[in-house]
């Protein structure tokens, strides 16, 4: 006679641990689990609320400054610390977890321009309206030792912003011209001059890390090769820009921070016209920083508030704004892509997050999974008119919920003034000039 | 034979006569008796009794006047001018018949009316245009007037030579005048204190001067040189009437060669039968002649004008009555209601016209904090689909309230189905096959038996109608009872609140539109549509999308895990940037970044990942940082 027995290979239900979930074999038949599309939509409609109720962006405020916040640096090492520069003068460096301020210093008699890390992350640079610039260790001076500087250079004209090479001991500093100098020196290894207005700010390329970018009060960005002696070539627009950043992915790409609302990402090779206009800021935009992944950038505006901009993406795709911040006048984007940080003028540092309703801490991989599958199910149905509405809606204050309606308006007013112009002028009189295009004044080589 | 044609109503006559002679004839054969018994006259020209009418025309011949009466008769007779023999029509009759149908007095008075409203239009417009107070406006319209009137001159002298010297004439009109009138020679006061200024002012003399170069332009005459003219003719186009090379508009247009006359009218007398055809060709032509164009009205005008010329000329024309057709017979747009791309309702649906990118935030002064807030915004959205009515009974709407609305209920009683008859009859087995009829019925025959057997106990027709009347009554909308027992008077058991009361706090229903199925016994039509879903689904196209059915095969296939194996959901739900908490992500390095260096993603680079696949071999980042 013989016996069947039931085998089984145990690999199929055994768990590996007893915190192990059992294992359910599942029957993937389409005809067991009707509804599909039905239910998916529902369970996206719910995690688009879901993500609204928790999109708490805000995290914490660092407040010790006594003026307003005008420059802040990331630690290229260090994801807790970042250092920031005030108006009177003051430079604070701080622990982001502990949010606490770990180290202070006077740095400079009135503005403290600009400031910079060191690659190496044991010493930055700053610079001040005494027409100084300062190398300073990041560590503080032990017992008993006074607060110095490293160096101490002393120019003849006010410098206005300073930005250190992402690989080898340079940095380059601006204000009457653009200058380049060795660490170990003190006079520039070279300096750049096109034109004799004062430049607001220089910036190096951190992949191409000979090029750098830097914008000047006549309205124009120019760029130049550490390796050359003249500057390559500049973009003049309509307005000044005051800030500009470099992607950090795309090595030819930057984004600059105008005064007229608008950020213009460029195409280094192609100033002709920027590759994409971002609008959305009420005011005008005094800083911007990029995600170090390169998909996004953050923007500081006059207006309050910041935004967030997808690079590929003409409007902001988030904006954060709290009662109390005033004109944010600097924004960094942490190295891990987590976070936002934004000084502003009435003298706090504020911490946000950069996906705001993103669940901070260590995830459980079900959790992650469970995120993973909102997110898909968000994105595949955005389309949708409830999910869509829901997920857009964000909150503004009156100021600039009333400005931005002025602006809408006064936009249309000229688009139809055009429109008439047209109408009534011999074709062809009035070409059609591109929201890009508008905006380039001229390309000097 | 005539007293029968006399006889039918003048309408009755002209629909005779225009499907011709022989219908004409057959009203008169003897199938005749039996129309008049139906059809009393509603007026016959002579006042006689209607019994005389029955008198055939040869009865008529042959009778003689015998009895007293008869005599009486046709003195009568001979009296109202009666023919007696003479088989043609009376003069009284020619009359009537000549007046106008009641349909075509209301389609000329219809006509009519339209041509005076728009005349009205019209002159409201040049009112309007009078009153614009822009001077250079008017200069400008003056300009152009007179070089039209320059332009029409010149085609006028060559075609007619009389014309042209009255035009000629009128056009010096103005010239004259200012000859008259005292403008532009620097006597007005302005003028006169520019001449003051004149000596120092540089300006001003250059004013003065142009005052005075008007006043001689305006002044001068209008030169005409009829010998150069011809002599350009003579060597051109030489011995040819210019009406030979215009273009003829039809093939019914008299030969310009024997008219000898401006083509222009020769297409009148050519194409009168179909106005528009005229317009069509006309205004081509007109753009072609003078570059301002006819505005719209002026068209119509002309083409009332032409209208009535072409009915003048040949009335009861067989094209008459197309071209007169009114515009609520027109075919109405059967258009399939416009579908909505559903989630799970597959549909048509038309690309939006939308430019690629809006504002990605709506953003709003409210804050949304609670779910309830979420749901009363989505709801918004959907609030707007509602006020939209439903298409079909929008599509149904004006076509009922049209003039054919009387007599559409009528046509479609002939139609209609008895519902009486349906419902009152025992309902009866209905003998239709489940499956497709195939050619032998003797091989379905114990197939159907069996179906037969099987259904024995069931009578569908009778179910199906009950349901539908459930359907009906539920559809119903109801009164609402909103009466309290005992507030304001005595309570109790056993009474009953006042009849007045009830009445007062019973709120009537409002009556539903009748329903589409009402004559349909055989269909329920669900009048309810879900509103709730609509609001869910997408009303147009999104952008990327170029065909509705991408987009639906972008939403269609799920990704969950209740649907797809673990492996796959976690495919399909990889983000495309993946970051470490806690990990710098350093800028992406120039090797890195050439696309010829083949070196591998350096570790503690960037977490950037555009596919789920090279996730496997991301490099953990080298360390993590403080």
């Amino acid at each position: 006679m013989r016996v069947k027995v039931l085998s089984r290979n145990p690999d199929d239900y055994v768990r590996e641990t007893k915190q192990d979930l059992q294992r359910v074999p599942r029957n993937y038949d389409p005809s067991l689990h009707p509804f599909e599309v039905p239910r998916e939509y529902m369970r996206a409609l719910n995690a688009t609320k879901l993500e609204r109720v928790f999109a708490k962006p805000f995290l914490a405020s660092l407040d010790g400054h006594r003026d307003g916040v005008n420059c802040m640096a990331k630690h290229p090492q260090s994801l807790s610390t970042v250092l920031s520069g005030a108006c009177d003068g003051e430079v604070r460096i701080w622990n982001l977890t502990k949010r606490e301020c770990i180290r202070t210093l006077q740095a400079h008699e009135g503005f403290v321009r600009g400031i910079c890390a060191r690659f190496c992350g044991t010493s930055f640079f700053t610079v001040g309206d005494d027409k100084t610039v300062k190398h300073w260790k990041i560590d503080g001076p032990g017992y008993g030792e006074e607060e110095e500087p490293m160096h101490t250079i002393l120019g003849k004209t006010v410098y206005t912003g300073i930005d250190h090479h992402w690989k080898e001991a340079v940095f380059a500093t601006c204000g009457h011209q653009v200058d380049i100098w060795d660490e170990q020196r003190t006079s520039p290894i070279c300096s750049l001059t096109w034109g004799v207005d004062s430049i607001n700010s220089v910036k190096f390329n951190p992949i191409e890390t000979y090029l750098l970018g830097s914008c000047a009060s006549d309205r124009n960005i120019v760029l130049y090769d550490m390796r050359q002696s003249t500057p390559l070539k500049k973009v003049i627009l309509d307005m000044r820009t005051n800030t500009l950043c470099w992607n950090p992915m795309e090595a030819f790409i930057f984004t600059s921070a105008n005064e007229d609302h608008n950020l213009y990402t460029f195409d280094m090779r192609f100033l002709e016209s920027p590759v994409m206009v971002h609008m959305d800021h009420v005011s005008a935009v005094l800083d911007v920083d990029y995600s170090p992944t390169g998909k996004e950038f953050v923007s500081a505006s006059f207006d309050k508030s910041i935004r967030i901009f997808p690079v590929d993406k003409g409007h902001s795709r988030e904006v954060y704004h709290t009662k109390r911040m005033q004109h944010v006048i600097t924004v960094k984007w942490t190295s891990d892509s987590k976070y936002i940080l934004c000084g502003s003028d009435e003298m706090n540092i504020r911490l946000w997050k950069a996906n705001a309703s993103e669940k901070l801490g260590v995830l459980a991989p079900r959790e992650k999974a469970a995120m993973n599958y909102s997110q898909k199910l968000k994105e595949k149905f955005h389309h949708h008119p409830q999910i869509k509405r829901i997920a857009r809606h964000r909150h503004l204050p009156k100021a600039i919920y009333s400005q931005a309606k002025e602006q809408r308006i006064m936009r249309e007013a000229r688009r139809r003034k055009e429109l008439n112009r047209r109408k009534h002028s011999k074709p062809g009189s009035l070409p059609f000039v591109p929201e890009k295009k508008k905006h380039i004044v001229a390309v000097v080589k | 034979m005539l007293r029968l044609a006399a006889l039918l109503p003048v309408a009755n006559l002209e629909a005779h006569r225009e499907k011709g002679a022989p219908t004409f004839l057959w009203a008169c054969s003897g199938a005749v008796g039996r129309m008049f018994q139906s059809r009393q006259p509603e007026r016959s020209p002579w006042g006689a009794p209607c019994m005389l009418s029955m008198f055939s025309l040869a009865a008529l011949s042959v009778l003689k006047a015998q009895t007293p009466l008869e005599q009486e008769i046709f003195s009568l007779l001979h009296k109202t001018k009666q023919p007696v023999t003479d088989p043609l029509l009376t003069p009284l009759e020619e009359a009537s018949l000549r007046a106008m149908s009641l349909e075509e007095a209301q389609l000329r008075r219809a006509e009519l009316q339209k041509a005076r409203a728009l005349q009205s239009y019209y002159e409201a417009k040049a009112r309007r245009e009078k009153k614009i107070k822009s001077k250079k406006y008017h200069r400008v319209l003056q300009k152009g007037r007179s070089r039209k009137a320059l332009k029409e001159f010149e085609v006028l002298k060559k075609l007619d030579p009389e014309a042209a010297l009255t035009k000629l004439e009128e056009m010096e009109r103005p010239r004259i005048e200012e000859r008259m009138s005292l403008k532009h020679q620097n006597k007005g006061k302005w003028a006169r204190s520019r001449a003051i200024m004149a000596k120092y002012n540089l300006e001003a003399r250059r004013a003065m001067q142009e005052q005075l170069a008007k006043n001689k332009e305006l002044t001068q005459k209008v030169r005409v040189e009829p010998e150069s003219d011809e002599e350009i003719d003579m060597t051109g186009e030489g011995l040819l009437p210019d009406s030979v090379n215009q273009v003829q508009p039809s093939m019914e247009g008299a030969n310009p060669w024997m008219l000898g006359k401006p083509s222009s009218e020769a297409k009148d007398s050519g194409t009168q039968e179909d106005p528009k055809d005229t317009r069509e060709s006309a205004a081509p032509e007109d753009a072609g002649n003078e570059e301002e164009v006819v505005s719209e009205e002026e068209i119509l005008l002309q083409d009332f004008e032409q209208r009535r010329c072409a009915r003048q000329q040949q009335a009861g024309s067989p094209e008459r009555h197309s071209e007169w057709a009114r515009p609520d017979v027109e075919i109405r747009n059967s258009q399939p209601r416009e579908s909505r791309l559903g989630i799970w309702s597959p549909g048509q649906v038309e690309p939006a016209v939308q430019e690629p990118e809006g504002p990605l935030l709506s953003e709003q002064l409210g804050r949304l904090q609670t779910l309830e807030e979420m749901d009363a915004l989505g709801q918004e959205e959907g609030a707007e689909e509602q006020a939209q009515p439903w298409p079909t009974r929008a599509l149904q709407g004006p076509e009922e309230e049209g003039s054919f609305g009387e007599e559409r209920p009528a046509r479609k009683q002939k139609k209609m189905i008895n519902l009486q008859a349906v419902l009152a009859e025992e309902s009866h087995v209905i003998q239709c096959p489940s499956l497709p009829v195939s050619e032998e019925k003797e091989e379905d025959e114990d197939q159907r038996l069996m179906i037969k057997e099987a259904f024995a106990g069931d009578d569908v027709v009778a179910d199906f109608l009950q349901e539908k009347h459930k359907a009906e009554q539920a559809g119903k909308p109801e009164a609402v009872d909103l009466v309290l027992p005992g507030w304001g008077e005595w309570g109790g058991t056993g009474l009953r609140p006042s009849a007045r009361k009830r009445k007062r706090f019973l709120i009537k229903p409002v009556p539903e539109l009748p329903r589409e199925d009402r004559h349909l016994p055989h269909v329920i039509i669900s009048q309810q549509r879900n509103i709730l879903a609509a609001a869910h689904q997408v009303n147009e196209l999104p952008f990327p999308f170029d065909h509705c059915q991408q987009f639906e095969r972008s939403v269609r296939a799920p990704v969950g895990p209740t649907w797809n194996t673990q492996r796959g959901f976690q495919k399909l739900t990889a983000p495309r940037i993946l970051t470490q908490p806690g990990h710098i992500i350093q800028p992406i390095s120039a090797e890195e970044a050439s696309p010829r260096s083949a070196v591998p993603i350096r570790a503690g680079g960037p977490d950037l990942l555009p596919t789920a696949q090279q996730s496997r071999h991301r490099p953990r980042p080298r360390k993590k940082a403080r």
